[in-house]
């Protein structure tokens, strides 16, 4: 069959959102599509991914699956893909399906191709556009196998319409004795964060190394960022400094982001930071350096003036 | 305990002709992630619990180099799987699988990702090929019940998660693992006499053969110079009327 099964991310209570643009890669692969979630307690998860125009929502609900453990969601995701003969297997760019697809590829003995921008189909083969080099260059690929694992970067496929008629929810059976059992899930820790999805907002700040410390990057990177109702983000340098917690960081080995509008707090505009904003449609940068690479809208100066009056002009509306 | 690293030599991503479509062949390093699990190892054998680290990379003579940075870091031996063809990431997880089956250590530890092609993907097809545990995008490793298990810290895109592991299992590292230390003198001059085994994948019975073509490389289209506003105001003003984003 021509099916091709998409992996959807959820944190338990509800789905990605960014995960399900990887149904608009779907939809141009062609053929028909089923939507794979994995967990336990899925219910109100499938039902909300039922208008998507998948084929199928199916569903792996086991206590078993609980946290996402890499060997064991791997081998599920393969099972399903052989007992389904789907000839694709993909996913949206995350640490999650980074961590889960590259190891069900290799169960089933395929390929993968990381981070698809766009795809060609030519002569009735396809080849993929992905970034390498950080984003510096992009390459053109084909693969010599039919059956295939992708992931899409959320940023180059638009979000899915949900308007088609619903389709069935299936239990996918598996034997969950013989899942792996040599991971174990010990915590996670749990932020609770009233700014929106780094991933998902329309605007969002970021925060470079002479924000200095936790508290000028939470009041002058965080103040801006609600005043403009966005969500906060952070390079390399501020993350190690310990300004902002890991996932925060943008960039080539962080976050890929596009929001309608980027501002960027004293960031230089390294290649492994531009390599996670350059598709934004604004990029506003306040750097004292003028030679700074970073800018396409910039104002000069130095960022422990500008920024408070930005907040303020923004009270003041 | 033995561990084994396996390295990629990659282009420097500082050095110009990268980005600008190379007329000159570029610096090479040992990528930044794969250095990081270099130094992890070596804390770890510093700290008592590992005799031996083996590194190993997979590419043609032009690698010498990187290998020798590796052993002047402190690495014990080195292998070089001579193989000079374009490898896509399941080519190089199978032909890894074999020498580790060859090398049988307790844990491997390699970078994430290529900095050159970003894939993200070998750590985790090598630990499908061996059935064994992993640990992707790590910060921070700690053994448990003699060496049994690891407890790692993993970065996720919703912050920080932990998992233990059975050993023997695979760990790819991510920025915040360690800061790797600087080739020193007496570290090169002791990597002269340090070994350097060259296998081929004949002599490790595998035959792959890549499954990925990279068909072309080219630049990505560039976005419009920007200008520069006077004051906060201005600013707030374009965003509004120009950009219309405010
Ligand atoms: C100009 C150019 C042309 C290319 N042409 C082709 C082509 O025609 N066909 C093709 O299949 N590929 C091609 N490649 C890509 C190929 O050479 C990749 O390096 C390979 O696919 C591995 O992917 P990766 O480094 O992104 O793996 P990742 O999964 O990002 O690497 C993760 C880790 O795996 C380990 N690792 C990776 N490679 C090695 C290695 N060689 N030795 C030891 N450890 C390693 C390292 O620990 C590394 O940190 C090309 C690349 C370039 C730049
Ligand atoms: C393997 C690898 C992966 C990496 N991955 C990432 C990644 O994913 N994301 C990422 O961000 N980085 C990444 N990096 C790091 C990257 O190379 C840069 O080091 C980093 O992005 C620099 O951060 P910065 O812009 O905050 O700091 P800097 O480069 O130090 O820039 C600070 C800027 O602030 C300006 N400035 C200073 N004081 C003021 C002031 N008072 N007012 C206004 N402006 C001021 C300066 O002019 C300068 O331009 C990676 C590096 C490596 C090696």
């Amino acid at each position: 069959m021509v099916e091709t099964l998409v992996l959807i991310e959820h944190d338990r209570h509800c789905v990605k959102r960014p995960s399900l643009h990887g149904i608009t890669l779907a939809r141009q692969l062609g053929g028909e599509y089923a939507l794979l979630v994995l967990g336990q307690g899925l219910d109100e998860i499938a039902a909300s991914l039922v208008s998507y125009g998948a084929s199928a929502v199916v569903v792996a609900d086991d206590p078993a699956l609980t946290e996402p453990l890499a060997d064991r969601y791997a081998t599920v995701i393969a099972e399903a893909a052989r007992k389904r003969d789907s000839r694709t297997v993909l996913g949206t760019s995350s640490t999650f399906s980074k961590d889960v697809l590259p190891r069900a590829a290799a169960l089933l003995d395929v390929p993968m191709v990381t981070d698809v921008l766009a795809i060609e189909e030519k002569n009735g083969s396809t080849s993929y556009r992905r970034p390498v080099n950080a984003g510096s260059m992009l390459a053109t690929v084909k693969l010599e196998t039919d059956r295939r694992v992708l992931t899409a970067r959320a940023t180059a496929f638009e979000a899915p319409a949900a308007d088609a008629a619903a389709c069935p929810i299936e239990r996918f059976e598996f034997d969950v004795a013989s899942l792996p059992n040599g991971m174990e899930f010990i915590s996670r820790d749990q932020r609770i964060s009233g700014r929106p999805d780094l991933t998902e907002a329309a605007v969002v700040v970021c925060g470079g190394r002479p924000l200095k410390d936790k508290e000028t990057f939470e009041r002058l990177v965080g103040g801006l960022a609600d005043g403009l109702g966005g969500a906060v983000g952070a390079t390399r340098a501020a993350v190690d400094a310990g300004m902002a917690p890991n996932d925060y960081q943008v960039g080539q080995t962080g976050k890929v982001i596009a929001p309608q509008l980027y501002i960027g707090i004293g960031i230089s505009g390294a290649i492994q930071h531009l390599a996670g904003i350059k598709d934004s449609r604004v990029i506003v940068a306040i750097n004292k350096d003028p030679d700074a690479p970073i800018f396409q809208v910039a104002t000069i100066g130095d960022l422990h003036q500008i920024v408070p009056q930005f907040i303020d002009a923004l009270r003041r509306g | 305990m033995k561990i084994v690293v396996p390295f990629k030599s990659v282009a420097d991503p500082n050095d110009a002709t990268v980005a600008g479509a190379a007329a000159s062949a570029p610096k090479s390093l040992i990528n930044p992630f794969d250095e990081i699990a270099i130094e992890e190892a070596l804390r770890i054998r510093e700290r008592g619990d590992a005799a031996e680290i083996v590194g190993v990379t997979i590419g043609a003579p032009a690698v010498d180099e990187q290998i020798r940075a590796a052993l002047a870091m402190g690495v014990d031996r080195a292998i070089r799987i001579d193989d000079s063809r374009a490898l896509d990431p399941y080519a190089v997880a199978r032909i890894l699988r074999a020498l580790i089956e060859k090398e049988t250590p307790h844990v491997v530890i390699m970078g994430k990702q290529a900095v050159d092609d970003d894939s993200n993907q070998v750590g985790q097809m090598l630990a499908a090929l061996l059935h064994w545990p992993q640990a992707t995008f790590v910060s921070k490793i700690e053994f448990l019940e003699n060496k049994r298990r690891a407890r790692c810290t993993r970065e996720t895109d919703g912050g920080l998660e932990v998992v233990a592991i059975e050993l023997p299992a695979i760990i790819t590292t991510d920025l915040r693992l360690n800061e790797p230390r600087y080739v020193s003198l007496p570290g090169l001059m002791r990597a002269r006499r340090k070994p350097i085994e060259i296998l081929t994948c004949d002599e490790l019975r595998v035959a792959v053969r890549p499954l990925t073509t990279v068909l072309s490389i080219a630049s990505p289209p560039k976005r419009a110079a920007g200008t520069r506003v006077d004051s906060v105001e201005e600013l707030i003003a374009k965003l509004k009327q120009e950009a219309k984003v405010l």
